[in-house]
């Protein structure tokens, strides 16, 4: 994979930079396939062992293809307490799916995350790169409908 | 691009900026933040420009994109200069308007801020009493700076504090100044940040590592936020005096990629550093190198732990170790390391140029100086403010907060994020600093003040931060990883109505070994919610636990939704939102009908009326 072999060049095969590097890689496919986690510990000089330890142990990796588009709920104690589970129930409900999961279509992943700090605005659904604040359970449906 | 080599290179840049900038030139300025993107302040930005563009009003008008001015709550924030005129909720079909006024140097009435109690309208920032009460040291820049222009920063006097500090002190004095002003970390533990510098500066070895911490994970803060995103050259200017400080060439910062803006306004940042001489090799010509390096976090809380995050520098999984040996040192790669959170940082280039004995003018006895809190839940004015230590809890949610929304009773404030812990009515005159906090069972924090209400429900709150925490262990000592798993079923079984007598007893016996035992701060402190809900708020456990009742209405299990059928109008509003059809259309004036049976407790039914005609029991 070229994009894996360019994306270690810039980091000069340096393995304290395993995070950066897998994030790029993440940024490339959506995801972490098998192949590139594999040139990714042969060209850093590291265990392949080491390289699962790191993406398995932070919640931003992913080691099953991405849906198209992905919808962030956020789950921070200023959400939560205006009421930030039931706009994730409602998604929940919306994709049949559970946060990490995508849709067997590919269209959609749901993700949970800890805050996005935006916490004047809770509670906050991002879409792809979309923040919307004070989002109420009967928008869930609208927003997400707006999504090709 | 003008590299700046000497301090008088420095001065001299300054005034050329300043000499081309005319102060009396209109410009309007929008506040993009991320909260300003969540209202749309990329589609104001838009507006204006266009508007500006299309009549021909470029070289009078000047326009620019600020960080986040705090008051979030009210975006998108446009404010005018010269005049500062602060427009609240402008949106995109605004742009007009506004750009007529400028021009005739007018105000647009509709958009200023309203006082809510005597209902006037207010056109200046300092006059709103969401501001008024507050003292913005570090977090006043915020307003002038575009942070991607580091001429901003300069024109304000940036990169002063480092050339005073390189040039007119020696490492010591700097030293001894941070110390006089007894700065204590901003990040959570409080703990004096010149005592840190001097024991890392101290350490032996030859190479020395400096970090930002802005994995800013604590749900409900985002300061550190706001500032990288908004002025992160005042981070920078504070890291590479802290370096020349301590002795450290190369410096880290590890920043959360859950802040995609902040990221990318650091970078920004550090490139234009180095190309004006601020950062890099011979800095102001010198002598004295500095190099950082940006790092992203991925999405691990535990990772704010020092330790942790050191760890995860290094390319391995974020998992702390135990402290036998202080970071100072040995730290990153087991060479002396000096870890401070952002806002710390930050504050140091203000004691640099302005003195000890000005910070230590601010404050109480043990806490010097502001602190940012980020004023959040259910209280009117949600953002960010910025206070004097020592002001009370009732000073920041009531004359800064607005009070209660809707007009609901307050319950409680949740201080200190997971680890924090929550504080009730009766403390509300406490003063607020890093040790008072302490003593009521609760810590500072980075700062996040999640304001709660007769609505929430405080054994699901306890349940949410343990649940968060379970998640987030890193799993590395049994304590924290089983301890706070059995106490969060523990605590699902009560608020699901399958709580039993004992669970208390029993909540509170794990809670005493969870905190003992474990290893890092992570298990220590994840109890805190537990126990201070527990101190303050037993009698809601024993509601759920007792009569399966919450007291808040907001546990699933023990709660249904029901039709007032005397001010239902049978508009079906209700009927067409309900997601798994619970709810049957009878006919116009006739109130509709919820089947128990059905109905997911979803709550958008609740929503979506208009008449208050559905109540929950």
């Amino acid at each position: 994979m070229n994009e894996v072999e360019a994306i270690l060049d810039k980091y000069q095969g340096d393995s304290s930079q395993l995070v950066s590097i897998l994030q790029d890689v993440q940024e490339e496919y959506n995801w972490l396939p098998k192949e590139a986690l594999t040139q990714v510990s042969k060209g850093l000089r590291i265990p392949l062992s080491r390289v699962f330890s790191v993406v398995t142990f932070f919640k931003a990796f992913s080691l099953v293809p991405k849906g198209r588009h992905t919808v962030t709920i956020c789950m921070g104690t200023a959400c939560h307490v205006r009421g930030s589970v039931h706009i994730l129930d409602r998604a929940r409900q919306l994709f049949n799916i559970e946060p990490g999961g995508t849709t067997s279509d590919l269209k959609f992943s749901l993700e949970s995350v800890n805050c996005l700090g935006c916490c004047a605005l809770g509670p906050i659904m991002v879409v792809d790169d979309e923040y919307h604040g004070r989002v109420r359970t009967s928008d869930v449906g609208k927003i997400v409908a707006s999504c090709d | 691009m003008p590299r700046v080599n000497s301090r008088s290179d420095l001065e001299k840049l300054r005034k050329e900026i300043q000499a081309k900038r005319d102060p009396n030139k209109p410009c309007i300025s929008v506040s993009s933040g991320t909260c300003g993107r969540a209202f749309g302040s990329k589609r104001v930005y838009a507006a204006f420009e266009e508007e500006i563009k299309k009549r021909g009003l470029k070289v009078e008008i000047a326009i620019k994109k600020t960080g986040c001015l705090g008051f979030c709550e009210r975006g998108t924030l446009v404010v005018i200069y010269p005049e500062e005129i602060f427009y609240t909720r402008v949106q995109p079909k605004d742009a007009p308007e506004v750009v007529q006024s400028v021009k005739e140097r007018k105000i647009v009435d509709r958009l200023l801020y309203t006082d809510p109690v005597t209902r006037k309208k207010i056109t200046y920032e300092s006059e709103i009493p969401f501001y008024k009460a507050q003292q913005r040291i570090i977090s006043e820049a915020n307003r002038w700076i575009d942070p991607r222009n580091i001429e901003d920063y300069v024109a304000l006097g940036g990169y002063t504090a480092l050339s005073k500090a390189i040039f007119e002190m020696t490492p010591e004095e700097v030293l001894e100044e941070i110390k006089g002003a007894n700065l204590r970390g901003r990040g959570g533990g409080g703990f004096p940040t010149g005592r840190k510098w001097e024991t890392t500066k101290k350490a032996l070895g030859e190479l020395k590592y400096v970090i930002v911490n802005c994995d800013e994970g604590d749900p409900g803060a985002y300061m550190d936020r706001s500032l990288m995103e908004g002025n992160p050259h005042s981070v920078l200017e504070g890291l590479i005096i802290g370096a020349y400080t301590i002795g450290a060439h190369e410096g880290y910062i590890y920043i959360r990629n859950e802040y995609p803006l902040a990221v990318e306004n650091l970078r920004i940042a550090v490139n234009q550093a180095e190309e004006y001489g601020f950062l890099g090799g011979n800095i102001l010509g010198s002598g004295f190198d500095f190099r950082v390096r940006i790092n992203r976090g991925g999405g691990a809380f535990v990772c704010g732990e020092s330790s942790a995050l050191m760890a995860s520098l290094e390319g391995r999984p974020g998992e702390p170790r135990a402290k036998y040996i202080h970071a100072a040192e040995r730290g990153l790669w087991d060479r002396p390391t000096n870890l401070n959170n952002v806002e710390t940082w930050a504050n140091v280039p203000q004691i640099i140029l302005k003195g000890a004995d000005w910070f230590r003018g601010m404050g109480t006895d043990g806490s010097k100086g502001t602190k940012i809190f980020s004023l959040v839940g259910k209280v009117n004015n949600t953002g960010l403010v910025e206070v004097p230590m020592g002001i009370t809890l009732r000073e920041i949610i009531y004359d800064i907060g607005g009070g209660i929304r809707d007009n609901k009773k307050f319950k409680a404030v949740q201080t200190g994020g997971p680890s924090g812990g929550f504080i009730p009515e009766s403390l509300l005159d406490l003063r607020v600093d890093f040790d008072e906090i302490s003593k009521v069972g609760s810590m500072m924090g980075s700062g996040g003040m999640i304001v709660m209400d007769e609505g929430t429900c405080m054994v699901d709150m306890a349940r949410y931060f343990l649940s968060f925490l379970e998640g987030e262990s890193c799993g590395k000592c049994v304590p924290c990883r089983e301890g706070i798993k059995r106490m969060r079923q523990i605590l699902t079984g009560i608020t699901e109505g399958r709580g039993k007598e004992g669970d208390i007893d029993l909540l509170e016996r794990l809670a005493s070994y969870v905190a003992d035992a474990s290893l890092c701060a992570l298990g220590i402190t994840a109890p805190n919610p537990v126990l201070t809900s527990l101190r303050y708020f037993r009698n809601e456990y024993e509601a759920h636990i007792k009569e399966k009742r919450c007291l808040a209405k907001q546990c699933k299990e023990l709660i249904s939704y029901h039709i007032i059928d005397e001010k239902c109008p049978g508009c079906g509003l209700c009927v067409k939102n309900c997601p798994v059809e619970a709810i049957t259309f009878m006919g116009k004036k006739k109130p509709v009908i919820l089947d128990q049976s059905k109905c997911i407790k979803c709550g958008i039914c609740f929503d979506v009326c208009k008449l208050s005609a559905i109540e929950v029991r």
